[in-house]
């Protein structure tokens, strides 16, 4: 049992990649360690349970990477994603910082592998966990509770006792009343608020009540909530998440990856009145996949369907669920609840436009439509070989952009600007400083073992002083 | 459809793990699930024989249990993997054997060793049976050394001829030709994989047992228990070189070759088994098929008592109670030879025939076997 009596040094509230580098680097540095993580052990770390890779700058290949990445490329491509909302001056040290964070990150137990299977595009700049996010985040709890970082799980904070800046104590919730845990220094490490659909209807209205969220039910904001109520200045849209187009299917909570579908490029996609609302051929992965949760959102219901014929069937990753099938697209279209004449029209309409060329889809190529709006510019092909399949598909929303303004101490800022005496931020609950919007593949975990080693090394710095 | 349930089952989480691939790195299962789309009886087999039981995919699972998406690859896999080794059973009258494998073992066990028994006493007077015996064949005073030739000899034959159609029918179920030319590099591969068994270390930090520590003790106490039952085999192979081919008899001095190899297997037999047994009481239920602990426990025991009766046959082989142990002895290395072919045995022929067909298919993937 943990002694709640005593005064820690170091209080990390969560329990994902950032929370535990966070303990991790604050006990290596002497600090006593209490983390408090809000969900069940089972379902401990947030995010981080369905992440797979970190990208990290690194000057030459490694035994995993296969190429450099350097620092002004990693630059480059956090500006382009972000359109430049981006902190300069945290973006670059966090990218400085990735470096070391290749080593560090094994020295914590945390094993890397290439790439996996159908990610061949991450090779040279993404390092994969072996054994995928879980097996990552068991590394760490493994490293923490063998330095001696106490850990307790169900533990939800209800408050924080903030005064002008400073963190006395955190109430934390318990079976017969709540108890207040006091500490030195506060590590809040506990996400964003993806998984809180009262607040998402905050901005989204009763369309949230169609989004599916791919983590866990846990990641409720309400940590981030607290400390923006008591002065802490904030960063980030708060009207913005970071939302792809998954299986309609999927659960309503902690789908993670299977449910995700990619196969947009190689058919239609229809919305409930059975019509055509974007070009599915624009971009490249990983840009549209990123866009077309957006688009399904905007949609009425919210849902969409992707449509195709059996000649791409194994043309992309397999995921959880099978297509729908059928072999007219009538049947397909009754299958889907959709109006048969309508989808009848809009395939053939959309046939009639397909204009010859050469389909790669590892390319922008020069297969697209002609005379339909909105067209579709690249791998355009008709649907005409039955059986044809559809993917009913919704918004999945995976992590939320506002959060605590940090500085590069990862130390939260004031309303007023000045820096808070004794309370730090890691991880998805200060990503938007970095990360404005948009996404690079695996630069959530970037953002949360390096504020988090940093956060939990100056948390402790302050506590011993 | 498949056949049976967990074959459904199987597949349900191959098309799960197929469509995250995070447990890739981990073993040679993920790899070559990744190398199909759709998966027939004879792949789902195939990858329930490649799985060595080391647990890392549950515990890095997201997916595992309590999650409802219920994923449990080991166990599911240890299920199949059962339930193949009935499926392939030569001849197929004997695969009820199977069904209550660790009774019918005891059974086979309990009549060979009193078949042993009594055999000595009929045929060898007290005298002869609780006399001191030694010198050169001082065992063939109790049996015959043609008769003790004869009836093993038989039971090895048989037994290879079993096991090798069973191996047969597995290898024709998951999909490759039975002639299928010999292909020395994937042999040699598999023959390095099983040896060290590579792909029970979770991917590097050792298997998982009674809670999520990974450590490599099962790993160990597998490597005690099959080299030991490989250089008891030695011994074996080595005495019957120097009976018909040097003319020397049994018992050896404590220095020659089939002595000192059958006592290092001994040990390795007596730890080996101990071992495993230990570890599979304290291994957490959700990762093994508890339905068939009597198979396991079977095999592990009658390796742990072939070992033992041996090193006792060796210490006390100069007293007057050489004969009864050496009944002993002889009673449980019979049982255990003739129901090779019928317990946990066969998991070392199944799981070595698929990691030759995972090297193969990994040199076709990488373009260097011409098909």
């Amino acid at each position: 049992m943990v002694d709640l009596n005593r005064k820690f040094d170091v209080l990390v509230i969560g329990g994902g990649n950032a929370a535990l580098c966070a303990a991790i680097s604050a006990r290596r540095q002497g600090a006593s360690v209490l983390v408090l993580e809000g969900a069940p052990k089972f379902y401990r770390g947030g995010n981080t349970r369905h992440t797979r890779n970190m990208r990290c700058a690194h000057d030459a290949a490694t035994g995993i990477l296969t190429g450099p990445y350097t620092e002004q490329e990693f630059w480059e491509d956090l500006q382009r994603v972000t359109g430049g909302e981006t902190d300069e001056e945290l973006a670059r040290f966090m990218i400085a910082e990735s470096k070391d964070i290749l080593n560090w990150i094994v020295e914590q137990g945390v094993r890397w592998q290439p790439s996996l299977g159908g990610t061949l595009s991450l090779g040279r700049t993404n390092s994969f966990f072996l054994g995928g996010g879980r097996a990552m985040l068991n590394a760490l709890y493994r490293t923490a509770e063998a330095l001696g970082v106490e850990i307790m799980y169900d533990a939800e904070v209800i408050d924080l006792e903030i005064d002008n800046g400073m963190f006395l104590s955190a109430t934390l919730k318990q079976r017969d009343g709540r108890i207040s845990v006091r500490a030195a220094a506060l590590v809040a490490a506990a996400g964003g608020f993806e998984a809180n659909i009262e607040w998402l209807k905050q901005y989204w209205g009763e369309a949230a009540d169609n989004f599916l969220i791919r983590g866990t039910p846990y990641n409720r904001g309400s940590i981030l909530k607290m400390l923006l109520g008591k002065g802490v200045k904030e960063v980030g849209d708060p009207t913005q998440c970071h939302a792809v187009a998954i299986d309609a299917r999927a659960p309503r909570f902690d789908g993670g990856i299977i449910t995700r579908l990619d196969c947009v490029v190689f058919g239609i996609v229809v919305n409930r009145s059975a019509m055509r609302f974007y070009d599915e051929g624009e971009d490249i992965w990983p840009k549209r996949y990123a866009i077309w949760g957006r688009l399904v959102a905007g949609q009425p219901g919210q849902i969409a369907y992707i449509i195709f014929d059996s000649t791409v069937l194994t043309s992309f990753m397999p995921s959880l669920f099978p297509p729908i099938k059928a072999n007219t697209i009538a049947e397909l279209a009754g299958l889907l609840e959709l109006d048969p004449a309508a989808l009848e029209r809009t395939v053939a309409g959309f046939n009639a436009a397909v204009r010859p060329g050469t389909f790669d889809h590892t390319v922008l190529d020069d297969c697209r439509t002609e005379g339909i709006t909105p067209p579709k510019t690249h791998w355009a092909r008709k649907l005409e070989t039955p059986p044809y399949y559809a993917y009913p598909v919704r918004p999945g929303i995976t992590f939320t952009y506002l959060g605590t303004r940090v500085n590069r101490e990862a130390r939260m800022l004031m309303k007023d600007g000045k820096p808070s005496a004794n309370m730090f931020a890691a991880g998805e609950i200060m990503a938007g400083n970095v990360l404005g919007r948009g996404y690079a593949a695996g630069i959530g975990m970037t953002i949360g073992s390096v504020f988090g080693r940093v956060a939990g090394r100056e948390a402790a710095k302050h506590a011993r002083n | 459809m498949h056949g049976t349930k967990i074959l459904d089952e199987a597949d349900r989480l191959m098309t799960v793990c197929n469509s995250c691939r995070y447990c890739e790195g981990l073993c040679a299962v993920f790899p070559a699930m990744e190398m199909r789309r759709a998966f027939s009886d004879g792949d789902l087999n195939y990858l329930a024989n490649l799985c060595h039981a080391c647990g890392a995919c549950y515990v890095d699972c997201q997916f595992s249990p309590p999650h409802e998406f219920n994923v449990n690859v080991p166990k599911t896999l240890a299920i199949a993997r059962a339930d193949s080794y009935a499926a392939y059973a030569w001849p197929r009258a004997f695969a009820g054997l199977f069904a209550r494998n660790g009774l019918a073992i005891s059974l086979i066990a309990a009549i060979s060793v009193a078949a042993f028994i009594f055999g000595f006493a009929a045929v060898n007077d007290h005298a002869v049976l609780y006399g001191i015996h030694t010198g050169p064949g001082a065992f063939y005073a109790l049996m015959p050394h043609n008769a003790m030739a004869l009836l093993f000899g038989a039971a090895f034959l048989y037994v290879i001829l079993a096991l090798a159609m069973s191996l047969r029918a597995f290898w024709r179920d998951i999909g490759e030709p039975v002639g299928m030319k010999a292909d020395a590099p994937s042999l040699w591969q598999a023959i390095r994989d099983a040896g060290e068994l590579r792909y029970l270390d979770g991917g590097g930090v050792g298997c998982f047992n009674d809670d999520d520590q990974p450590t490599d003790r099962r790993r160990l106490y597998h490597h005690f228990t099959l080299y030991g039952f490989l250089l008891c085999f030695a011994a074996t192979c080595v005495g019957t070189l120097y009976h018909y081919l040097l003319g020397r008899e049994a018992p050896y001095a404590w220095w020659d070759l089939p002595v000192v190899l059958g006592t290092l297997g001994g040990i390795g037999l007596f730890v080996g088994p101990i071992g495993l047994l230990a570890a599979k009481r304290q291994r957490d239920a959700v990762l093994v098929d508890e339905t068939r602990t009597g198979m396991d426990t079977a095999f592990t025991v009658m390796l742990l008592l072939t070992g033992v009766t041996g090193l006792a046959v060796l210490l006390w082989r100069d007293t007057n109670a050489m004969g009864p142990l050496l009944a002993l002895h002889l009673g449980f290395v019979f049982a255990l030879f003739i129901t090779l072919p019928y317990g946990k045995f066969v998991h070392g022929l199944y799981r070595f025939a698929a990691l030759v067909r995972y090297a193969r298919e990994r040199r076709m993937m990488a373009g260097g076997v011409a098909e």
